[in-house]
């Protein structure tokens, strides 16, 4: 066993802990709001700063685990930490504290009362829970903290849209957890175990035959349940409903979970039949990306527009993993962390021109950039990293997926086809942008000072810190490249994770 | 909201206490045989769910002036505390172990921290159960009037 | 076992399928209970000796499908309740229980 000193693995759990230890210290003190909100900040910059040290650590001594208890690995609770989940746990902090910092300035006392600091930490926790974790059950577990938090805070302030959307969205969600469990069951009655690397033995022993293949393809659907791969439709409706804070943070983190999922399972588990899963996934890819992009373009409210953008985004992902390559998975990598800096962003920032605009159709509200400039330049800045202009964050993880596509398209046509979604999409992402950004900022500007519904004060610190976060991912690309390679070998090779959890034994 | 249930009120107040005797008999039985924290959470907590059928909601909210609310979280902490524990101790996070103490009227006893973990899970089990009860109730006097 | 779990699943997703929001969520919470089955079912129900063990016994079972289930029906008794609760807030503030009323955005 790779225990080392358990003293230092157990920093593993940290930032499983420092959200968990919060969100109940908050849900005690809950009248006390200037702690509330002092604590709540204060423990996610702790919980960044131990996720960078986290991030050193993995990349300078390879995989770490902790075993719960002390159980050793395949039989107890093992939490594994790679680089991926290292860097993405590093994302997550990040985002979080953004999007706190804007809420506390936005959310409003009642909803501050009513437990909105600890089913922010509980959401931290399920998130963190899940990038950790090294069973699928436990994943099942911590999905289901992540979503609890999310049924809560989405029908937080109970207006009717949200009751109405949170009904929908808890349903959905609980049926694909249902069949989660029964995709569990159907697993383990074949290969008699849940840990991640020791199923991965097993699957690797037995060979994916056709009855394992038909389970990875009801993972897939579950996890493009949670992730809005294709099947989001129960996504525009519930991520449009809640305030701005709230909505960044669900867009940021809550579809990258599922991708982070599909991430894990189909290069641990599920790598050996790709005709047949990733072919699917590529279909679904396609269509996600194409569907979202029109969806997007025919919307005419500033949420609806962005919540098809999560959409699309999360089909070029998708389709950075199918191609498989080592270049794509790196800008698959990549534009997962520079999506969940971005989605939070531009959310933050569609929160804000509502907050000020009274109102979230297009058509009613012009000339924004006279009164709002830094806002109209984050907004723009924003709008072209999200396309992929060379020198943001967005151009990286797209110029390394659309290569390896257009490279792999001679052995097969539909890596063509694939690939020219993904940049017809780009284009999409740009367009409908584009008209939130002409007919908003643009024009004579209808609003005097006096006549807006709603201050920015507050709101933009937490845009400019984000709006910096994707500079940096752009312009500093060069000094996260080996970081983010480094995450991809494990990806590549299962065998590096499945040494590091279970030891020489297997 | 007097009620009129002479023999549920009577059956209450004795079977009370068997009942929670028996919460008790089954939290402590959690190390070895079936039983523990849950269980026994949920056994107090059907004990005070038969208070509340056989008095009204006010009477038992005076005589258990506690916020349940603040309860489970209190519980969570305390598991989560007692996880800690372990790591202060350079073994890993929920590492338990026990010990034998003597104690005075019971002899020779097993003492694990494992109890401590079922404390926790207890009280929140309890706390989360009677939130629940006590807000779906309350909403429910609030929507007659 | 089998064909309990599979008629659990059918009557699960006729209620879901349904549009009373009791109903729906009557649904979900039997199709959980499918999945619990069908856990306990694949995870080996061979031999029927106990999970936990004294000293000296003979024969065992798998303790975790137990587990798992266990796990799975506390997290399903949340859902339920909460989603009840919900359903309940809905028909309070919505003023209906029927699915396809609560359809497009209210003006508020």
């Amino acid at each position: 066993m790779s225990c080392g000193v358990p003293m230092m693995n157990n920093l593993v759990i940290l930032p499983l802990l420092i959200p968990l230890v919060t969100g109940i210290l908050m849900g005690i003190y809950k009248n006390n709001l200037p702690l509330q909100r002092r604590v709540s900040l204060f423990s996610l910059a702790v919980n960044f700063g131990v996720s960078l040290y986290l991030v050193q650590w993995v990349a300078g001594s390879g995989i770490r685990i902790l075993e719960l208890g002390g159980w050793p690995a395949p039989f107890g609770i093992v939490l594994v930490l790679d680089l991926l989940a290292a860097l993405l746990l590093t994302a997550t902090a990040l985002v979080g504290f953004a999007c706190l910092l804007y809420a506390v300035h936005s959310i409003g006392e009642d909803k501050e009362r009513h437990y909105f600091y600890p089913l922010f930490h509980f959401l931290l926790v399920g998130v963190n829970g899940s990038f950790l974790t090294g069973d699928l059950f436990n994943l099942f577990v911590f999905f289901e903290v992540m979503l609890f938090a999310s049924y809560v805070l989405l029908s937080l302030g109970g207006t009717k849209i949200q009751l109405q959307e949170t009904v929908k969205y808890a349903v959905i969600n609980t049926l694909s957890s249902t069949l989660f469990v029964v995709g569990i069951a159907y697993l383990y009655s074949v290969t008699g175990t849940l840990n991640m690397a020791h199923l991965s033995v097993r699957i690797a022993e037995v060979g994916q035959a056709g009855f394992l293949t038909v389970v990875a393809v009801v993972f897939l659907i579950v996890f493009s349940l949670k992730a809005g791969l294709l099947l989001y439709f129960w996504l525009p409706g519930s991520y449009m409903a809640p305030p701005g804070a709230v909505g960044a943070i669900f867009a940021a983190l809550l579809t990258k979970v599922g991708i982070y999922v599909i991430f894990r399972m189909y290069t641990l588990l599920f790598y050996h039949q790709p005709e047949i899963t990733h072919w699917l996934m590529a279909v679904m890819a396609g269509l996600t990306m194409l569907l979202g992009g029109i969806g997007a373009i025919a919307q005419w409210d500033i949420r609806g527009i962005l919540v098809y953008n999560v959409v699309i985004s999360v089909g070029f992902i998708i389709s950075g993993l199918v191609f498989a390559t080592s270049d794509a998975l790196v800008g698959a990598v990549y534009y997962t962390m520079h999506d969940i800096v971005l989605k939070a962003l531009l959310f933050l920032l569609g929160g804000t021109v509502i907050a000020i605009a009274g109102t979230g159709k297009i058509k009613e509200m012009s000339g924004l950039i006279r009164s709002h400039p830094l806002l109209g330049w984050m907004f723009f800045l924003t709008l072209l990293a999200l396309s992929g202009v060379p020198p943001l964050s967005g151009f990286v993880g797209k110029v390394l997926i659309i290569k390896e596509g257009l490279s792999l398209g001679s052995g097969h046509r539909g890596f063509y086809l694939l690939a020219g979604i993904g940049l017809v999409s780009s284009l999409m992402v740009l367009y409908s942008l584009l008209k939130v950004f002409i007919n908003g900022f643009w024009g004579e500007t209808v609003l005097s000072t006096e006549m807006e519904k709603g201050t920015e004060r507050g709101l933009v610190f937490p845009c400019l810190l984000l709006t910096a976060v994707s500079l940096f991912l752009g312009l500093g690309a060069e000094l996260l490249y080996p970081y983010v390679d480094q995450a991809i070998i494990t990806m590549l090779n299962p065998g590096l994770y499945i040494e590091a959890v279970l030891g020489e034994v297997f | 909201m007097e009620s009129k249930e002479i023999i549920l009120r009577t059956v209450t107040k004795l079977a009370i206490f068997i009942i929670l005797a028996f919460a008790v008999f089954l939290f402590l039985a959690g190390h070895h045989n079936p039983g523990g924290g849950f269980i026994g959470g949920l056994t107090v907590a059907s004990a005070i769910i038969l208070l509340l059928l056989a008095f009204d909601i006010k009477a038992v909210k005076t005589g258990l002036p506690i916020d349940f609310k603040v309860l489970a979280f209190v519980g969570v902490l305390i598991a989560v505390t007692t996880g800690m524990g372990a790591m202060v101790f350079g073994a890993s996070f929920l590492t338990q172990t026990f010990g034998h103490v003597h104690l005075p009227l019971f002899g020779e006893t097993e003492f694990a921290t494992a109890v401590l973990f079922d404390v926790g899970v207890a009280f929140a089990v309890l706390g989360t159960a009677l939130s629940i009860i006590f807000t779906i109730s309350g909403d429910i006097q609030r929507w007659k009037r | 076992m089998s064909v309990v779990i599979g008629l659990l699943f059918t009557i699960g997703v006729y209620l879901v399928l349904s549009k009373n929001l009791l109903r729906i969520i009557l649904g979900t919470s039997i199709i959980s209970h499918g999945a619990n089955l069908l856990i306990i079912t694949m995870g080996g129900l061979k031999n029927g000796g106990p999970a936990l063990l004294g000293e000296g016994a003979g024969s065992f079972m798998d303790p975790l499908p137990q587990a798992l289930i266990l796990t799975a029906i506390v997290i399903n008794f949340a859902m339920t309740a909460f989603l009840m609760v919900l359903a309940y807030r809905s028909y309070t503030d919505l003023g209906t229980d029927q699915i396809h009323e609560l359809r497009g955005a209210h003006d508020e």
